[in-house]
Order: C-alpha cells, then sequence, then structure tokens
C-alpha cells in the first residue's frame, strides 16, 4: 500500500489518528486509550498485515514521554510509524506483547531504561539492568551518574 | 533467581549456564529450569557487557558517535559503521561518491564471510568438533590481513565515515582480495565434506530448535534465522541501499526450519558474499573516496532510520535530531537481541543438550544484544 493509501485506512480505523508530515514513512500519533485497539487492527485487517515490529523504543522530551514503534508488513512491504504520548511522571500504555512477541523483549528494555509502565505485561522486570535499579531510569535526560559518565 | 524459582514445581532443576561458560560465546547467563533432561524454561540474563551506547552517543558528535558502534557487534564493525554512516547521510542528503559505495560494498561482504567464517568454526566446536575451528580460522585470518592493511585494525576498523571511507585502499587491496578468493575457492569444498555432509553433525542439527515462519517474524527475527525458515528478509534485497540493487546476488533461503537450515543459510551465503566481490573487484571505479562534508555535521530537526544486513541480521539506526552537533536520541535495534528473544520458544521441550546446538544457529554474539 502507498502511503496516501496507507493514511486513509488508518483514518478509517481510528477518525482521532493525527498525521506527521516528513519522513518517508507514514508517522501517526495516537492517544495511548487507543492504542491497543489500533495495533490489533494493524496486525489483523488483511488489506495491512503488518507482521513485523521491527523496533520499538522511546524517546525522552523532558516535558513528555514518546513511544515510538516502527512496523513493516513482510506481505506488502510497506511501513509505517507510530508513536504515543506519554505523561512523563506516570507513564503508562497496554502491552503490545500478546500482538508482536518480540514486544515483550523490548517493552522490558523500555521499562528499565525510561520507567514506561507496560500494563497487562506478562513479565515486566529488568532485562539488562543489575537488581535494584528500579526507579533510576539510565535513558532519561535527567538521569546521572557522577561516577561512570564521561561528558565530553 | 528468586523469580525462577517461584515458578519450579517438585523435581525441577534449575541451571545456570554463563556467564563464563564457554559454549555461551562471551558473557550470555541462561537460568534453564530442567526436568529430567528437559528443558521447560530458558530465560536470559543480560547486561554484563552493557555499556549503554545509546547513552553515550548523545553526547558525541555525528562524527564520533560512529566509532563507539564498531563494539556492538563487533564481527560486523564495518557494517555497523555503515549504517551509521548512512543514517546520517540520509539526514545531510550527502551524494556517496560512486568509488566509496564499492569500497564500502566490498568491506562489507568481507566482513560477512569473516564473521561467517567465525560462526562455522565455533559451531562445530560447539557439537565436539575442534578441526573445523582451525580450517575457519585459516581462510578468516586472510581477511583480517586486508582489513588490518586498508583499515588498519583487524576487528574495530572505524572505517566508514559520514560521506565515504577514510582513506583510500591499499595499493594491495586488489590482488589481495583475488588471492583470498582464489583460496577460499579451493577449500571451500572442505567445509562440506568435514560437516555439512557429516552425519553425526546433521544428526545433532536436523529436527531440532523448530522456528516455524509466523514465529521467526512475531519474535521479530532477522537475517539467517527467518531466513531458515523460509521468510524472505534480506535487507539487501527487499530495501536496497547503496548499489545493492545493481549487484547479482541470490537471497539463500532454506524451508527446513530447523538448525540444520539456519546452518546451510550461513553457509550458502558465503558463496553468494563471493560472487559480489567478484563481480566488483575489477571494477572500482576511480575517483574520490569521500565526498567533501563540513567539520562539523549538523543533521536538520528530525528523525532518520536505516536498516543494513549484517551478518546476523537487521541492523536498525534511529536517529532523532534536534539540530545540533550530537544525536538527541540514538537506538539500535540490534539484530541479536530480538534473534535470542526466540530462544525459550524454539528450545522449550528439547533436551539441554541439544540448546548449545540452537544456540550456536542463533548466532549470539553478545555485545551487540546488550549494546
Amino acid at each position: 500500500m502507498q502511503n496516501e493509501e496507507l493514511k486513509a485506512t488508518i483514518t478509517e480505523l481510528l477518525p482521532a489518528a493525527t498525521f506527521e508530515e516528513g519522513g518517508e514513512w507514514v508517522n501517526v500519533q495516537v492517544e495511548a486509550a487507543d492504542w491497543l485497539a489500533l495495533a490489533q487492527a494493524l496486525r489483523n485487517n488483511p488489506a495491512l498485515n503488518f507482521d513485523y515490529l521491527f523496533c520499538l523504543t522511546c524517546v525522552d522530551w523532558k516535558t513528555h514521554l514518546t513511544m515510538v514503534y516502527h512496523l513493516s508488513s513482510t506481505q506488502y512491504r510497506h511501513n509505517m510509524v507510530v508513536k504515543v504520548k506519554l505523561d512523563r511522571n506516570k507513564p503508562e500504555v497496554e502491552t503490545l506483547s500478546a500482538i508482536w512477541r518480540t514486544a515483550e523483549f523490548h517493552e522490558r528494555e523500555v521499562y528499565e531504561m525510561f520507567g514506561v509502565n507496560f500494563l497487562n505485561h506478562p513479565d515486566l522486570r529488568l532485562l539488562i539492568l543489575p537488581d535494584g535499579w528500579e526507579g533510576r531510569n539510565p535513558l532519561r535526560k535527567d538521569f546521572e551518574d557522577p561516577i561512570n559518565m564521561i561528558k565530553l | 533467581m528468586v523469580e525462577e524459582l517461584g515458578k519450579t514445581m517438585e523435581g525441577d532443576l534449575i541451571i545456570n549456564v554463563g556467564p563464563q561458560h564457554p559454549a555461551t560465546h562471551g558473557v550470555l547467563h541462561l537460568v534453564i529450569t530442567l526436568n529430567g533432561e528437559t528443558i521447560k524454561n530458558v530465560e536470559p540474563h543480560l547486561g554484563y557487557i552493557h555499556r549503554s551506547i545509546e547513552k553515550m552517543s548523545e553526547s558525541l558528535t555525528y562524527r564520533q558517535f560512529i566509532y563507539v558502534t564498531s563494539r556492538m557487534d563487533y564481527l560486523s564493525a564495518h557494517i555497523n559503521n555503515h549504517a551509521c554512516a548512512l543514517c546520517v547521510e540520509k539526514g545531510l542528503q550527502v551524494e556517496v561518491p560512486a568509488r566509496a559505495q564499492v569500497i564500502r560494498v566490498l568491506m562489507d561482504e568481507l566482513t560477512r564471510i569473516a564473521s561467517h567464517e567465525l560462526w562455522w568454526g565455533a559451531m562445530a566446536m560447539d557439537l565436539g568438533a575442534l578441526t573445523p575451528f582451525f580450517y575457519a580460522f585459516r581462510e578468516r585470518e586472510t581477511i583480517n590481513e586486508i582489513m588490518e592493511e586498508t583499515c588498519g585494525a583487524r576487528l574495530t576498523m572505524n572505517y566508514m565515515v559520514p560521506g565515504g571511507v577514510l582513506q583510500d585502499l591499499h595499493p594491495d587491496f586488489q590482488r589481495k582480495v583475488k588471492e583470498f578468493i582464489q583460496l577460499y575457492k579451493r577449500k571451500i569444498h572442505e567445509y562440506d565434506e568435514l560437516v555439512t555432509g557429516n552425519i553425526i553433525f546433521q544428526n545433532r542439527m536436523k529436527g531440532v530448535g523448530y522456528l516455524s515462519p509466523e514465529d521467526a517474524i512475531s519474535y521479530g527475527c532477522s537475517g539467517p534465522v527467518t531466513r531458515g525458515s523460509g521468510v524472505r528478509s534480506d535487507v539487501r534485497k527487499i530495501y536496497p541501499y547503496e548499489i545493492y540493487d545493481k549487484l547479482e546476488f541470490d537471497e539463500v533461503l532454506e524451508t527446513g526450519c530447523d538448525s540444520f537450515a539456519r546452518y546451510l543459510v550461513r553457509v550458502r551465503e558465503m558463496e553468494q558474499s563471493v560472487r559480489i566481490i567478484e563481480q566488483l573487484i575489477d571494477n572500482i571505479p576511480e575517483g574520490d573516496y569521500q565526498a567533501k562534508t563540513k567539520a562539523v555535521l549538523k543533521l536538520p530537526k528530525g528523525e532518520f532510520y536505516q536498516r543494513v544486513e549484517t551478518a546476523r541480521g537487521e541492523l536498525g539506526v534511529y536517529i532523532v535530531s534536534e539540530g545540533g552537533t550530537t544525536p538527541y536520541r540514538i537506538k539500535y535495534r540490534s539484530p541479536g537481541f530480538s534473534n535470542l528473544s526466540v530462544l525459550n520458544k524454539i528450545a522449550t521441550g528439547s533436551k539441554l543438550g541439544d540448546l548449545v546446538a540452537m544456540m550456536g544457529t542463533l548466532d549470539l554474539v553478545i555485545p551487540d544484544i546488550d549494546r
């Protein structure tokens, strides 16, 4: 599907979705509450068939957090980006691990690095960081480690 | 450990493999729940070589951060650098000279062969055969020498920079590569005779670690792991970058879905890489090896994503720029991280002895997983 068609289909599925211009792929912004239903539609709609979640990450914008999901279809080879804005003080979003299994590991990484709480995640605990790191999120912009961080 | 204890039943045994176990090839720590010899659960514990390259990159300039990425997947250092260089070039909209493009692809494919050689030797060693390791290193060593001459390093090359490559090729480069290809063609049949056709080896690989095509996609696997399940996933073919769309090579697909299929994909991929090198080695265009770029690079405000095919699969570099000289946020979508996540799925229900064969065919490089 071409980008314009994709936009039209997504607007049909979720009229509240807004699009960001620029960039090579369709860039959709959705509310955290709408995201799980849209994700299921993106995966299960036979004309879209986004079966491959190839990147899942988060960006700290100091005022809020943004979850960024890169999706692709191995059947149609179209790509899209979904962004979900989260409250920085209480970041919560539904897990996607039931739709794309790869989300389980990636969400655990985002959980420890950014402190995002993934609701209904089957196994949300630290993956890379050692025990006892809960509450300190290294990839947030205000994280300070005076011993190990080198500033150039 | 405590969480695993909670899930166990009477008669279950929990063992730790790693982080200093030779079969995990690096500091991978697996907590395995066993019932008899049958695996009930495999739980990877990561982070023993986590250097937070993503955080580090946020305070480095667009010229500097590329050097750190050589330390992610150290067996595909060139290809990591390539991904970053391409991503920065995408933001700067720089045209890379034809000579640099060809040099880059040549280096990528040499790296791919070197990486698969090491994997092949280590894979056979995991299953108890020591000789293939020496055979593989014999060929790999010649590639490392070529790299050393041109780039000045054997593993962490840091040769690709935004706009092209750091310096021109060594005058001996073409001769040495041709010599290597001759050597390789003379020796490749030994690989098949020694390992691929070996009935002991086949019995340990066939039917082990079944990964269905649907699971391969859902778990975000890429590279030879998906191609062993018959899923087309070669970024060089699907989303061509550099000059890959003008080259003749096949995407190797196997439909066995087991460890042996993944093994075959990698062995055949080396032959395809040799094919690519043969097409290019006599046709390196003259001209500049680096485009003219400013001393201080500034990317426009926006987001840039670039994916490339490393020896292990799809590496994605996601740069968020605020218009400054350093990236606001960088995410490396490493192939090993997703490939590891499937281990529990394919290992559950198998015997402990087969786990090493499965880990071997996932081709895990731990610094690539931890980043």
